[in-house]
């Protein structure tokens, strides 16, 4: 059974020679990982094989062998060994110091008691119950610990970090403008467009107005600007927070004497709380821009039209509705951003898991908040 | 062609990593600059140098982890410029590399590290790569209870094992260990020397070690060579290096700490 020559090197091959009462095994070429497949259904063979003993397995034409091959080899002659004996013959010194290393042992621990799937299921039910019990447990005690340190950060005005704030005021509000106000400006001249589209059909056009007004300031520039800051920021806060956690960073700090939450977590959240409101007013302002023009494009209203008829379409408290939502919003972004942050585990992919999930809920309790708002104030008639 | 023999017998000196006048930089900055470098099959080469010198730089460049500028590397006669990416893939799987740090990937259990490569470059069946993985376990003395345990579970000398097991996983011929040692109480290194020179007598492996442990140098390493101007200052058995009048080299081995080791008898 000599097989062809391959490109690389000869494959590995068995010889099985019957004299007398005993069973010689001749072995030839490389028994090494890269035929594993070849030395499997070789070893396979030789136990099949194996009838008449004892064995002798011959390892002189063997020209190079690893721990794959002097694995597999240990593993069939203890296989054998119920049967008869089996041992190496014209084994190289290397190849016996080898052989010897990968002794056949027994790797315990392999048949593990495996449940039935209906108790893995209700066992994994039962963990995420008990896991959402201590998240909400968890965010209420850090919700606690936060407004501590902000209680301390009053109280001694010393501990209070500014240019930490201003840092990232910069990071969240400034560098972040760009971007917000070119979406809030496309969203404004896109529902003011489909706007007059509609209300051109009623001869109603300048209604167009009151609509961008109200709806801009009420809900949506703090809506897409908390949409926003909840994908930029909060997922950075995440990361920041959960690669320092993870490189013991955090630890560091404490046992410095300083509080994490203080140092890292406070000057984050305030920011996001001054700077989200910032943000705010300008993608709001910029939305009406682009209602404006598009309104002159499109339904031929001059400029100063728009801002009679805006003045008279919205008042402060439209303005106010938007604007008191944007602290919350924040405080909600930044406390999610920074539990999930604190949440992350030593691994790579944990990290990537937590900023996902920080920036997909705060994303839905941006949206489910900006609803009970919308129910609140309607409920007040503001 | 890829006959293995014990470190001692290297009459036959047969050239496994040729480096000529490799020169690295980056920006401005260059930091190797006609370097020549021999490294011979089966031996176990300790590769010294000032921190910064580019110890590291050049293990990566061999490794292909940064561009060189001029120069060849051939490893295992193979010029690395002139590969195909198929070729190079087949090049790949001759050396195993543990990392500073280890590079365990932290999403895996130590097991499933080790099958990485296994998985990627030979098709085994399930029970034979689990049984390789735990041999290779065994093999770097590592606990079996430690098979399913992340890296982030690990104390840091079980991380290099976990890492050295991870880079014996197809069997190399060539092992690249960067700083085995450093991080390791003393008793854990010197577990760790012997462990890499038992490996290496076994498995018939050249190692290219990078290490500052004056301890290693001493006991395992067959050959050392020491790096420092950009290029290798002298190369050759501890005893060439005692003698050098180079002026890093002679307080390299003949400080403190060097006596210290002597003077241990090492």
């Amino acid at each position: 059974m000599i097989v062809a020559q391959s490109t690389l090197a000869r494959e590995p091959e068995v010889t099985i020679d019957r004299a007398g009462g005993a069973m010689t095994i001749r072995l030839a070429g490389p028994w090494t990982a890269p035929h594993a497949q070849r030395v499997e259904a070789l070893v396979d063979e030789i136990a099949a094989e194996a009838d008449a003993f004892p064995v002798a397995l011959d390892l002189s034409g063997v020209e190079r062998l690893d721990t794959l091959g002097a694995w597999t080899l240990n593993r069939t002659r203890h296989e054998l060994s119920a049967k008869g004996q089996v041992d190496f013959a014209n084994a190289s010194p290397e190849q016996k110091i080898l052989l010897d290393e990968a002794a056949y042992r027994d790797f315990q621990g392999e048949p593990k008691p495996r449940h039935s799937r209906a108790v893995d299921f209700l066992v994994d039910v039962g963990q995420s119950v008990a896991g959402a019990g201590r998240d909400m447990v968890g965010g209420v005690g850090f919700l606690g610990e936060l407004i501590s340190a902000l209680i301390r950060v009053v109280v001694h005005p010393r501990r209070f970090r500014g240019t930490a704030v201003i840092n990232q005021l910069e990071q969240i509000a400034y560098r972040g403008v760009p971007i917000i106000v070119l979406i809030s400006f496309l969203v404004g001249c896109i529902v003011s467009q489909q706007g007059i589209f509609q209300l051109v059909k009623f001869g109603a056009t300048p209604f167009v107005i009151d609509l961008i007004g109200i709806l801009v300031l009420r809900e949506l520039g703090v809506l897409l600007t908390s949409i926003m800051v909840a994908g930029r920021s909060g997922s950075a806060f995440t990361a920041e927070i959960g690669s320092m956690k993870m490189r013991e960073e955090i630890d560091a700090l404490r046992v410095m004497g300083l509080d994490p939450i203080e140092v890292l977590i406070v000057p984050r959240i305030m920011a996001l709380v001054i700077g989200l409101p910032l943000l705010t007013f300008i993608a709001s302002i910029a939305a009406l821009v682009g209602g404006g023009l598009t309104t002159w494009v499109y339904g031929d209203i001059s400029p100063d039209i728009f801002l009679n008829r805006l003045r008279a379409a919205v008042s402060l408290n439209t303005f106010l509705v938007g604007i008191i939502k944007a602290p919350f919003m924040a405080l909600v972004i930044g406390i999610i951003a920074t539990l999930e942050g604190l949440a992350v585990e030593g691994s790579a992919e944990s990290l990537g898991r937590h900023v996902t999930s920080s920036v997909v809920k705060a994303i839905f309790m941006v949206i489910v908040l900006d609803g009970l708002f919308a129910m609140f104030f309607a409920a007040i008639n503001y | 062609m890829l006959e293995r023999r014990p470190s001692d017998s290297l009459k036959n000196r047969d050239v496994i990593i040729r480096a000529r006048d490799v020169e690295v930089g980056f920006g401005e900055r260059t930091i190797l600059k006609g370097l020549d470098l021999d490294v011979y099959r089966g031996e176990i080469l300790g590769f010294v140098g000032g921190s910064g010198q580019g110890k590291s730089v050049l293990t990566r460049a061999i490794l292909g982890l940064v561009p060189k500028r001029a120069g060849t590397i051939e490893v295992l006669g193979q010029n690395l410029d002139e590969l195909s990416p198929e070729e190079r893939r087949q090049l790949e799987r001759h050396w195993g590399v543990l990392f500073q740090q280890g590079a365990l990937f932290s999403a895996l259990t130590v097991k499933q590290n080790i099958q990485v490569p296994m998985r990627e470059y030979l098709h085994l069946s399930d029970r034979l790569l689990d049984e390789l993985a735990m041999l290779k376990i065994e093999m770097v003395g590592l606990n079996p209870d430690a098979a399913d345990k992340l890296p982030s579970e690990l104390s840091g000398g079980m991380i290099k094992r976990a890492a050295l097991a991870r880079a014996l996983a197809l069997d190399p011929e060539i092992v690249f260990l960067d700083e085995p040692t450093s991080g390791l109480d003393p008793i854990g290194a010197g577990e760790f020397d012997d462990l890499i020179a038992t490996l290496q007598r076994t498995l018939g492996l050249t190692v290219f070690m990078v290490t500052h442990d004056l301890d290693s140098l001493y006991s395992v390493c067959d050959r050392i060579a020491a790096l420092g101007e950009g290029k290798i200052l002298a190369e050759g058995p501890i005893e060439v290096m005692l003698e050098s009048d180079h002026p890093w080299l002679r307080s390299y081995f003949h400080g403190k700490r060097a006596r210290a080791v002597m003077a241990g008898g090492a």
